[in-house]
C-alpha cells in the first residue's frame, strides 16, 4: 500500500503541478476568484473522517467490535457527506455559473484535479463499505486488523491529498 | 496453487494430458515462473511484429525517393515500432525475468501477491493488444485501417482532434493507460517481494545483485510511469471532454505535454536499463570465476542513477527554448549521471580484470554489451552538451544514439540473459553453434546499421522523413542502414530457430551447467512450482559457492 501511495501521489502531483501551471492563464473567464466558494464544512466532514478511522481500527486492534462498527459507519457517512459537498458545487459552477469542464483553462484543471480526487474519495467509500458489509456479517474481528489498517492507511492518504488540493486550490491560486 | 499440484500429479499419474486443460492452466496461473514465461513469449511475440515495422521503414529509406509505402504508413509504423519496443517489448521481458527470477534469487516460494502478478500481465497483454486493434478500429470500421502515427512521444497538437481524427490517438492512450496499470501493479509486487519474503539470512547487503537492481527499477517505474498516466488521462480529458490541457488557442501550452512526457520517458530509459545492469552484474562474475567487484559502489551507484535520472528530462528539450538557466541545469544533471554510470563500468570491468574468463555465449554478449553501452553513453554525452544538441536535435545522430543505448546495450544483455537462464527455465541448453553464428552476425549487423547511422545523421538528414533528395551524400549511408538492419533480421531468426530447436532438442541442462553461486541454481531445473522444498538459509552472498566449497566459504570474508 506504501507503494501505492507513492505511485499515487505522482499522479496528484502532475495534477497539482498542471493546475498551478495554469492558474491564471486563462483567456475568458470565469476565473477561480469569481465563483469557487470555500467548503469549509465539507472539509471538516473529510478530515475528521481520518480521525473516526484511525479510532476505528484501534477498537479493532483491542477487539471492541462494537465501537470499531460505529466508527466505522461514522467514517462512511463524513466521507459521504464530503462528496456530496463536492456534488453540490458542481452543481452550482455548472447551472448558475456556467463552469463546464470545456469553458476554459480553469474548468478543465479544476474538473480534473477535484475530480480525480472526487474519484479517490469514491473508490475509498466503496472499500470502506465493502469492510462494513462484511462487518455486518460478523466476518471482521481482531486478526483483520492488519488489512483494515492498510484501508485507513490509503484512507489517511485521500485525506492528505485532500489538505493539497484545498490549498492549492481554494488558497494558493485563487 | 493447489490446483497447479493437482495438475502436477495428474501429469504424473495420466501423462498426456487434452490441451485445453493445459491452455487453461496457463491463462488462470498465478505462479511467478509461468507469469514469468508468458511476459516473456509475449515480449518475443512484439519483438517479431517491432522488428517487422522497423524492417519496413529501412526499405523504405533504402534509397531516395522510394515509394515501398506512403507516408501515411511511414508515420504509423515509426510510431508503433517505437511505443511496441518500448512498452510491449522491453518492459515486458524485462519484468519477465524479474518476476521468474527475484523469487527464486532470494529464496521464496512465490511472489508477495500471486494473484495481482497474474491481474498485471494481463493488463499489459490487453494493453498491447488494444494498441494493434488499433488497425482494425482506429478508422478500420468503415474500411480504412488505421493505426496511431503522432510519435510515440505524440507531442501536441499533433494529438488534438483537429489533427488526429478518427480514434487510432485513442487506442494508443488507452493502450498504454492500461499497460501503465499493469506496470505499476507488477512493480509493487517486486518490491514488496523483495522487501518482505528474503529467506533467513538473505540481508538487503547479501542480496544478488539483480534483486538490488530490480528493487530500483521498480521505485522508479512507481514514481515515473504514473506521470505517463496521468498525461494520459488529460489527452483523454482534452480529446473527450473538451479540456484545454493541451490545447494552445485557450491557453494551453504544447511544451507542458513535452514536460510531461519527458518526466516519464527519460527514467523510461533507466527502467529498461537497469534491468539490463542486472543482468551483466550476474552473468560476468560467474564468467570470469570471480565475485562481483565493488558490490556496495554498484547499489550505490544504480540507487545514484536513479534519483539522477528523476531530474535530467529536459535534456530531450533543449531546442524547445527554454531559459538559459534550464539549460545549464540540465546539461549538468545530464554529465552527473555519467559518473555512477562510468562507476558501474569499470565495477564490471574490475570483476573480469584477473578473472579466468570463460568465452561462452553469455559472456560474449555481455562484452558487446559493456563496449556498446560505454560508446552509447559517451554520445549521450555529446548531446548532453546543450549546444551540441542544437546542432543534431532531431537528426538520424539522435536515432543512431538511442538505438545504441537500447539494441547495443539493453538488447545484448537481454540477449546474454536468455542464453543464461534458457537452461534453468526450461532444463535445456541452448546450442552453442547457433548461439555463435547468432552473436556474430547480430554484432555485424548491429554495427553496420547503427555506426553508420549517426553519419547522415551528422550530415543533416532529419528524424521521421519518409523520403529523401538524392545527392545529399546520405545514399551510400542510408542502403548500408539497411542492409545492417537485414543481417540483424537474419541474427534473430537464427535465435528464435535456437529457442526452438533447443527447447525441444537441447542437452539435458542439470541443475547448475555454469557452476554459479546463486540461489536459483540449487533448484532443478525447470524448477518445482514451490521452488524450494524447504526454503533455505545464506550466510553470504554466494550461497551456492559455500555450499560448493565448505572448507572456504565466502561468509568467512563478509
Amino acid at each position: 500500500m506504501a507503494s501505492l501511495i507513492v505511485a499515487e501521489s505522482a499522479i496528484f502531483t502532475i495534477f497539482v503541478v498542471a493546475y498551478l501551471f495554469y492558474a491564471g492563464k486563462s483567456l475568458t473567464g470565469p476565473t477561480p476568484g469569481e465563483v469557487l466558494e470555500t467548503p469549509i464544512f465539507y472539509t471538516i466532514c473529510l478530515l475528521s473522517s481520518s480521525l473516526t478511522i484511525h479510532f476505528a481500527s484501534r477498537f479493532l486492534e483491542r477487539g471492541k467490535r462494537g465501537a470499531f462498527l460505529g466508527l466505522w459507519v461514522l467514517t462512511i457517512v463524513l466521507g459521504a457527506l464530503f462528496l456530496f459537498g463536492t456534488g453540490q458545487e458542481w452543481h452550482r459552477l455548472i447551472y448558475e455559473r456556467g463552469l463546464t469542464i470545456s469553458t476554459n483553462l480553469f474548468g478543465t484543471t479544476y474538473y480534473s484535479l477535484v475530480g480525480l480526487h472526487a474519484f479517490h474519495v469514491t473508490a475509498g467509500l466503496l472499500m470502506l463499505s465493502i469492510v462494513l458489509l462484511f462487518g455486518l456479517a460478523g466476518r471482521v474481528g481482531r486478526e483483520q486488523s492488519d488489512r483494515v489498517n492498510v484501508l485507513s492507511l490509503y484512507w489517511h492518504f485521500v485525506d492528505a491529498v485532500w489538505v493539497v488540493v484545498f490549498t492549492v486550490v481554494y488558497v494558493v491560486a485563487r | 496453487m493447489s490446483s497447479d499440484a493437482m495438475a502436477l500429479q495428474t501429469a504424473e499419474v495420466g501423462g498426456a494430458r487434452p490441451w485445453v486443460q493445459t491452455l487453461h492452466e496457463w491463462v488462470t496461473t498465478v505462479d511467478h515462473k509461468r507469469l514469468g514465461i508468458l511476459y516473456i513469449l509475449f515480449a518475443l511475440l512484439f519483438l517479431v511484429i517491432g522488428g517487422i515495422e522497423a524492417t519496413i521503414i529501412r526499405i523504405q529509406l533504402m534509397r531516395p525517393h522510394n515509394d515501398f509505402v506512403s507516408p501515411q504508413v511511414f508515420n504509423r509504423m515509426f510510431t508503433m515500432h517505437g511505443t511496441t519496443m518500448i512498452f510491449f517489448v522491453i518492459m515486458p521481458v524485462m519484468f519477465g525475468f524479474a518476476n521468474y527470477l527475484v523469487p527464486l534469487m532470494i529464496g521464496a516460494r512465490d511472489m508477495a501477491f500471486p494473484r495481482l502478478n497474474a491481474f498485471s500481465f494481463w493488463l499489459t497483454a490487453f494493453g498491447g493488444c488494444l494498441l494493434y486493434f488499433s488497425l482494425i478500429g482506429g478508422s478500420g470500421l468503415y474500411g480504412a485501417g488505421n493505426a496511431p502515427d503522432v510519435g510515440w512521444w505524440a507531442y501536441a497538437p499533433l494529438t488534438s482532434r483537429a489533427f488526429s481524427p478518427g480514434h487510432s490517438s485513442d487506442y494508443w492512450t488507452i493502450a498504454l493507460l492500461v499497460s501503465g496499470f499493469g506496470s505499476i501493479g507488477t512493480a509493487i509486487n517486486i518490491i514488496a517481494t523483495i522487501l518482505s519474503m528474503r529467506c533467513p539470512g538473505m540481508t538487503l547487503s547479501r542480496m544478488p545483485l539483480l534483486a538490488w537492481l530490480n528493487l530500483v527499477m521498480a521505485g522508479l517505474v512507481l514514481i515515473t510511469i504514473t506521470p505517463l498516466s496521468a498525461a494520459q488521462i488529460m489527452l483523454l480529458v482534452d480529446r473527450y471532454l473538451g479540456g484545454h490541457f493541451f490545447d494552445t488557442q485557450a491557453g494551453g501550452s504544447a511544451a507542458l505535454w513535452m514536460h510531461f512526457f519527458w518526466i516519464f520517458g527519460h527514467p523510461e530509459v533507466y527502467i529498461l536499463v537497469i534491468p539490463a545492469f542486472a543482468f551483466a552484474s550476474e552473468i560476468i562474475p560467474v564468467f570470469s570465476r570471480k565475485p562481483i567487484f565493488g558490490y556496495p559502489v554498484m547499489v550505490g551507484a544504480t540507487v545514484a542513477i536513479a534519483f539522477v535520472s528523476l531530474s535530467v528530462w529536459a535534456h530531450h528539450m533543449f531546442s524547445i527554448g527554454m531559459s538559459s538557466y534550464s539549460n545549464s541545469f540540465f546539461v549538468l544533471t545530464t554529465m552527473v549521471i555519467a559518473v555512477p554510470t562510468g562507476i558501474k563500468i569499470f565495477n564490471w570491468l574490475g570483476t573480469m580484470w584477473g578473472g579466468k574468463i570463460q568465452f561462452k555465449i553469455p559472456m560474449l554478449f555481455c562484452i558487446g554489451f559493456l563496449f556498446q553501452f560505454l560508446i552509447a553513453g559517451l554520445t549521450g554525452i555529446m548531446q548532453g552538451a546543450a549546444p551540441f544538441d542544437w546542432q543534431l536535435t532531431g537528426s538520424y545522430f539522435v536515432v543512431a544514439h538511442f538505438h545504441y543505448v537500447i539494441v547495443g546495450g539493453i538488447l545484448f544483455a537481454l540477449f546474454a540473459a536468455f542464453y543464461y537462464w534458457f537452461p534453468k527455465i526450461t532444463g535445456r541448453m541452448l546450442n552453442e553453434t547457433l548461439g555463435k553464428l547468432h552473436f556474430w552476425l547480430f554484432l555485424i549487423g548491429f554495427h553496420m546499421t547503427f555506426d553508420t547511422m549517426h553519419i547522415p545523421g551528422v550530415l543533416g538528414m532529419p528524424r521521421r522523413i519518409y523520403t529523401y533528395e538524392p545527392g545529399r551524400g546520405w545514399d551510400i549511408w542510408n542502403l548500408i542502414v539497411t542492409i545492417g538492419a537485414f543481417i540483424q533480421g537474419v541474427a534473430i531468426l537464427v535465435f528464435v530457430a535456437n529457442l526452438i530447436f533447443s527447447y525441444l532438442r537441447g542437452p539435458k541442462a542439470g541443475n547448475d551447467p555454469w557452476d554459479a553461486w546463486t540461489l536459483e541454481w540449487s533448484v532443478s531445473s525447470p524448477p518445482p512450482a514451490y521452488n524450494f522444498a524447504s526454503i533455505p538459509t545464506v550466510a553470504s552472498r554466494r550461497p551456492l559457492w559455500d555450499q560448493k566449497h565448505p572448507e572456504d566459504p565466502d561468509s568467512r570474508y563478509e
